[in-house]
C-alpha cells in the first residue's frame, strides 16, 4: 500500500511517520503542502510538528493549504487519514473530526510513555490491535486537550468513535479523558499520541505503535 | 505636501474582529496571566480571559465587505467550535 506522508512547513515528524510506514511493510511516498495532488496514494498521514508555526490557532492555516483541499475530499470518498498530534489538530480544524484541542490545562509541555486503551478497533488504522487492548505510545504536546460540547462528547461515546483514551492519568485535561477519536465512516483517525515513535525496540517505549502502520485497510468493515 | 504615510494610513477605515474562547471554553493562558497579578502586587482581579485582536484595513467599509469580514471571522480568524467573535468598524 502507498500511504503518503504530508510535510508542512514546521512539520517535525515527517520523517519518523514515513519509517514507520516502511517499517510496517507499506510504501512511504512524500508529500509537499503545496501539492495540488496526492500522487495516487491510498492513505495519507498527517504528522505532528508546529505547521506555520502554530500561527492563528495550531492546524487553522495548513487546513487551508492546496494538499488539504485533497485530503479533504479523499477522506469524504473514504480514504484512509491518520492526523497524528498536529495532524489531528489540523483534522479538526478541517472539520474532518469534531471538536478541538486547546492548551494543556495544566499549561506545560508534556513527554511521556503514555498507557493508552484502544476502545475501537474497526477503523482503517486501528485493526491489528484487539479490542481494548491496553498499549504504551509516547506522548508530546502543549496543545492536546480535546474539547467539545456535551453533545458531541456523548455522541462519540455513544457511537464508539474515541479510538483511544488515557490510562493512568490524564495527561493534557483531554474531556472524558480522549485520546483519539474516528469519524462516522471510520476511516479518518485523529490522535494525540505518537505511535511513530514506538516502532522499534531500539528507541521509545516500544513497539505498541507499529500496529497503526502495519494494518491500513481501504474499507472499514464497520 | 504630500500626506506623510502614518496620515495615509490612518485615513483607512479599519474593522476589527475580536475573538474570545467561549465562556465554558478553559483558558489556560488567561488563567496564567491571573495567576501571576498578585505576585506582581496586583489585587482585586478576580478573572482574566485571553483572546485576540484582529485589524483589517479596507478600501471602504461597505455591506459587502462587512459580510465578507463576517465570513473571514467565522472560517478562519475564529474556530467556532471553542470561540466566539465579534465584527465591528473602528470608528476613529
Amino acid at each position: 500500500m502507498k500511504i503518503g506522508v504530508v510535510t508542512f512547513p514546521g512539520t517535525l515528524d515527517d520523517v519518523d511517520a514515513a519509517r514507520a510506514v516502511r517499517i510496517g511493510g507499506n510504501e512511504a511516498v512524500a508529500l509537499w503542502h503545496g501539492d495540488h495532488d496526492l500522487k495516487g496514494v491510498d492513505a495519507v498521514i498527517l504528522p505532528g510538528g508546529f505547521s506555520y508555526g502554530d500561527y492563528l490557532r495550531c492546524g487553522a492555516i495548513s487546513r487551508f493549504s492546496p494538499v488539504m483541499a485533497e485530503v479533504i475530499e479523499a477522506a469524504g470518498k473514504g480514504m484512509p487519514v491518520l492526523g497524528i498530534c498536529n495532524g489531528f489538530q489540523i483534522l479538526c480544524e478541517s472539520h474532518l473530526l469534531p471538536g478541538a484541542l486547546i492548551r494543556n490545562e495544566h499549561r506545560k509541555f508534556v513527554c511521556r510513555d503514555q498507557r493508552l486503551r484502544i476502545e475501537n478497533n474497526r477503523t482503517s488504522w486501528t485493526s491489528t490491535y484487539a479490542e481494548g487492548a491496553e498499549v504504551t505510545i509516547v506522548l508530546k504536546n502543549g496543545e492536546g486537550g480535546f474539547v467539545a460540547d456535551g453533545e458531541t462528547l456523548d455522541r462519540l461515546d455513544g457511537e464508539g468513535r474515541v479510538v483511544a483514551r488515557y490510562l493512568d492519568g490524564n495527561p493534557n485535561g483531554s474531556l472524558r479523558d480522549i485520546a483519539g477519536i474516528t469519524n462516522e465512516r471510520g476511516n479518518v483517525v485523529g490522535l494525540m499520541p505518537h505511535p511513530e515513535h514506538a516502532v522499534e525496540d531500539l528507541t521509545g517505549s516500544g513497539t505498541d505503535g507499529l500496529g497503526f502502520f502495519a494494518g491500513v485497510v481501504e474499507r472499514v468493515f464497520a | 505636501m504630500p500626506p506623510s504615510v502614518p496620515d495615509r494610513i490612518r485615513a483607512m477605515p479599519r474593522v476589527v474582529v475580536d475573538v474570545m474562547p467561549k465562556p465554558e471554553i478553559l483558558d489556560p493562558q488567561g488563567k496564567a496571566v491571573l495567576g501571576a497579578l498578585p505576585r506582581l502586587g496586583f489585587s482585586g482581579i478576580s478573572e482574566v480571559r485571553q483572546g485576540k485582536r484582529f485589524e483589517l484595513e479596507v478600501p471602504e467599509v461597505t455591506d459587502e465587505v462587512l459580510a465578507e469580514i463576517e465570513k473571514i471571522a467565522d472560517t478562519f480568524l475564529a474556530n467556532t467550535v471553542i470561540e466566539n467573535y465579534t465584527v465591528r468598524v473602528d470608528q476613529k
